[in-house]
């Protein structure tokens, strides 16, 4: 009886304790912007430039947002996308790749709430795509990297054999050869987008094999902490990375979500939104590449600065014949500009990329 | 001087009274780091209440999140009570997965009657046979299960990373690692709202209570429990016994990893489990492996997991943190165990001896 009695005092202590703290939840404007999230947003890379952009619609638009953090590829989207839907979203965000499936899935059974997926190519009348075109950026980032190194060796650590990613290295590579020939870029697989040992280990056995220089597409700063530990030079990714590897750092390719946010939850609250597939370049401002550091060759500030206007100008095509791929086969004739639809569906790499795709077809 | 003395028997009352206290006192910690957080406790605490019963979408949804682990806790508590210690709940459900992925894909156009049958087939074999390995290996050689079905866990998730990578990769995924979605006949079928899967949990805690209560075997599993050597002494056949109960044990995970395979997830993936094969070993504990208590303790936490995801996002509590809420509400529990074992005393030197 005696711990009967203690049971209640305490409960009765915790009342105490807490009393005037009490409330509801307030879901008082009509707009909520719901964001899926692959990973926390303080990885410093993928997951935190587009929390940066549900930062902006907070404050431009004063709307409320919810988001979800480190959700895996995997069916839990599902119950994630419909407690929003619960807690009020009318507008989600799904940001990554393996979550298409689910979202066309979902997106079906509330016809009235507007899905955008990013960076996938299944749509339905109220679920679109987005994706930025971030090759671009990232054949300026190969410049850089193609300046620097030394050893002719170009390290980049990959997540997955998707097209995505496949586009981002030949495109890097695309750069590097366009001011180095003879250099190389050495691909290692992670096999995920998300986990910074793994990140940390594919970059240390680049640099095994001598790589001088590390790029990536992969979401947290662990390939630059790997280079900068060895005195190497690093491109980061989606975000400016300097201050984690202030003596390897050179540039990232980077993404700024904000401005597309923001447009996309405009016209919903106008009812003027209509599914489709959003692919902004530089020009956009969707995509850019970070300022570059002094860790960058003093020759690349010039080059970048002209590649870059000529990208936005139109003057300039990343993915232009003749286009060769390892085999030394012509993929894309001379003259020829490679379309979306190739662009999107990418499997082969172009020739100075060292590493193996496997599709599993 | 204080001491730590055994308690003979303790009062289910007692009992209730003790793991209230320690959930009280859980929440009370919690408090204060939630505090640290900036949020005001009660708020959220009451938010976590609404998040898993507030609403009809949200009831359904801790529902669904009971269902496995109320199958995966009566397949762990069946092994526990011979004091086989499976901790290998989360391969077994993989594993489960599996078998019943395999049909699915191999057999994609069967009608539904025939097709779900055979995944609950494969389901219960893939989970059965991974639950004998450790099983045959304790009953032949003596190793030990604990971390033998541990390990087994691992080799189970890689099988099936190697699946997603290699073999299973679905073609039409433009080269991510997923394993192709099942066909519309692969997928149960929902009652009342809820997918069919809550029917078999039903089912499968009544046949688990009779099993233990009314059968012979039921009976043996029992008196292995209390003490192997008395079970020898009484003729009973102690191997045969953990190999079939770990059959029966690693066919149930099997079970729930088949449902959620087919239910939930509509194909394989590495994200199967969602750490149910864990989060049932406690479960299955706290509800003394019985199986009534099973479902009320496989509720309560499905819904303190659909709480805590809720408060993430009405909150913005980071994902760590309302894991940690969790982590203290077990740890407290969990601790309480000892004050229902044991209990402290003051006693003065003098005085000495006799029992309170």
């Amino acid at each position: 009886m005696r711990k009967i009695g203690f049971v209640l005092s305490l409960s009765l202590l915790l009342l105490a304790l807490l009393a005037g703290c009490s409330g509801t939840d307030s879901v008082s404007k009509d707009m909520v912007a719901g964001f899926i999230y692959i990973g926390p947003p303080g990885d410093h890379g993928w997951t935190y430039a587009q929390d940066k952009g549900r930062l902006m619609v907070e404050k431009e638009l004063g709307v409320r947002t919810i988001y979800k953090e480190s959700v895996p590829e995997g069916p839990e989207v599902k119950d994630v996308i419909r407690n929003m839907i619960d807690q009020g979203a009318k507008i989600i965000f799904a940001g990554s790749f393996g979550y298409m499936d689910y979202v066309e899935e979902v997106s079906k059974e509330y016809p009235d709430i507007i899905f955008l997926h990013c960076s996938g190519y299944k749509m339905t009348e109220n679920m679109g795509t987005y994706f930025g075109r971030m090759y671009q950026a990232r054949y300026l980032s190969g410049l850089v990297a193609g300046l620097k190194t030394k050893t002719g060796k170009i390290g980049y650590v990959a997540a997955f054999e998707i097209p995505e990613v496949i586009r981002g290295i030949n495109a890097f590579a695309l750069g590097v050869r366009d001011v180095n020939p003879d250099a190389k870029v050495y691909v290692r697989w992670t096999h995920t987008w998300y986990d910074p040992g793994k990140e940390t280990e594919a970059a240390k056995a680049l640099l095994d094999e001598k790589c001088d220089v590390i790029a990536q597409h992969q979401d947290t700063a662990g390939p630059q902490q790997a280079a900068e530990a060895r005195g190497a030079f690093s491109i980061g990714y989606n975000s400016d990375m300097y201050s984690i590897a202030p003596r390897a750092y050179m540039t990232a390719p980077i993404w700024n979500w904000g401005p597309y946010f923001i447009d996309q939850i405009k016209k919903a609250m106008d009812g003027t939104w209509t599914s489709g597939s959003y692919w902004g370049g530089l020009e956009d401002g969707i995509v850019d590449l970070a300022p570059l550091t002094p860790n960058a060759p003093a020759e690349a500030r010039e080059i970048v600065e002209e590649m870059r206007e000529k990208i936005i100008s139109g003057e300039f095509h990343v993915f232009e014949g003749p286009l060769k791929d390892q085999s030394g086969k012509i993929r894309l004739e001379k003259g020829h500009v490679m379309s979306d639809e190739m662009m999107l569906s990418i499997d082969w790499f172009v020739s100075n990329v060292v590493g193996r795709i496997e599709t599993g077809k | 001087m204080l001491q730590i003395i055994k308690n003979k028997e303790i009062s289910s009352r007692k009992k209730a009274a003790i793991h209230l206290a320690a959930i009280f006192l859980a929440l009370l910690t919690a408090s204060v780091f939630i505090l640290f957080m900036g949020h005001p406790p009660l708020k959220v605490y009451l938010s976590m209440a609404r998040g898993a019963f507030g609403t009809s979408y949200r009831f359904t949804e801790t529902l669904i999140k009971t269902i496995p682990l109320i199958i995966t806790s009566l397949g762990i508590s069946l092994a526990f009570r011979m004091k086989f210690w499976n901790i290998g709940a989360e391969g077994q459900i993989i594993m489960g997965a599996f078998g019943a992925s395999w049909v699915a894909l191999s057999y994609p156009h069967l009608p539904s009657f025939v097709l779900l049958p055979l995944m609950g087939l494969g389901g219960l074999a893939g989970g059965g046979i991974w639950a004998l390995i450790p099983a045959f290996f304790r009953a032949r050689f003596q190793t030990n299960e604990t971390i033998f079905t541990l390990m087994l866990n691992y080799i189970a998730l890689q099988w099936i990373t190697y699946l997603q990578n290699g073999p299973w990769k679905d073609p039409g995924a433009l080269g991510f690692p997923k394993i192709p979605n099942f066909s519309p006949q692969a997928v149960l079928p929902k009652l009342f709202g809820i997918h069919i899967g809550w029917l078999i949990a039903f089912i499968l805690v009544v046949l688990s209570a009779l099993f233990i209560t009314k059968t012979k075997k039921g009976y043996e599993i029992q008196v292995i429990g209390e003490s192997e050597k008395t079970a020898r002494y009484a003729g009973i056949n102690v191997s045969r016994t953990i190999l079939v109960t770990l059959f029966i044990s690693g066919a149930l995970c099997g079970l729930a990893g088949m449902i959620e395979a087919s239910a939930i997830n509509k194909t394989l993936s590495v994200e199967i489990t969602g750490g149910v094969g864990y989060t049932a070993i406690i479960t299955a504990w706290l509800a003394n492996l019985k199986e009534l208590r099973i479902v009320l303790v496989s509720f309560l936490f499905a819904a303190m997991i659909q709480g805590s995801s809720y408060i993430q996002m009405a909150f913005q509590i980071p994902q760590s943190a309302a894991q940690i809420l969790q982590g203290l509400i077990l740890f407290f529990v969990l601790g309480s165990e000892f004050f229902i074992r044991y209990r402290i005393v003051y006693r003065s030197r003098e005085s000495g001896g006799g029992e309170t």
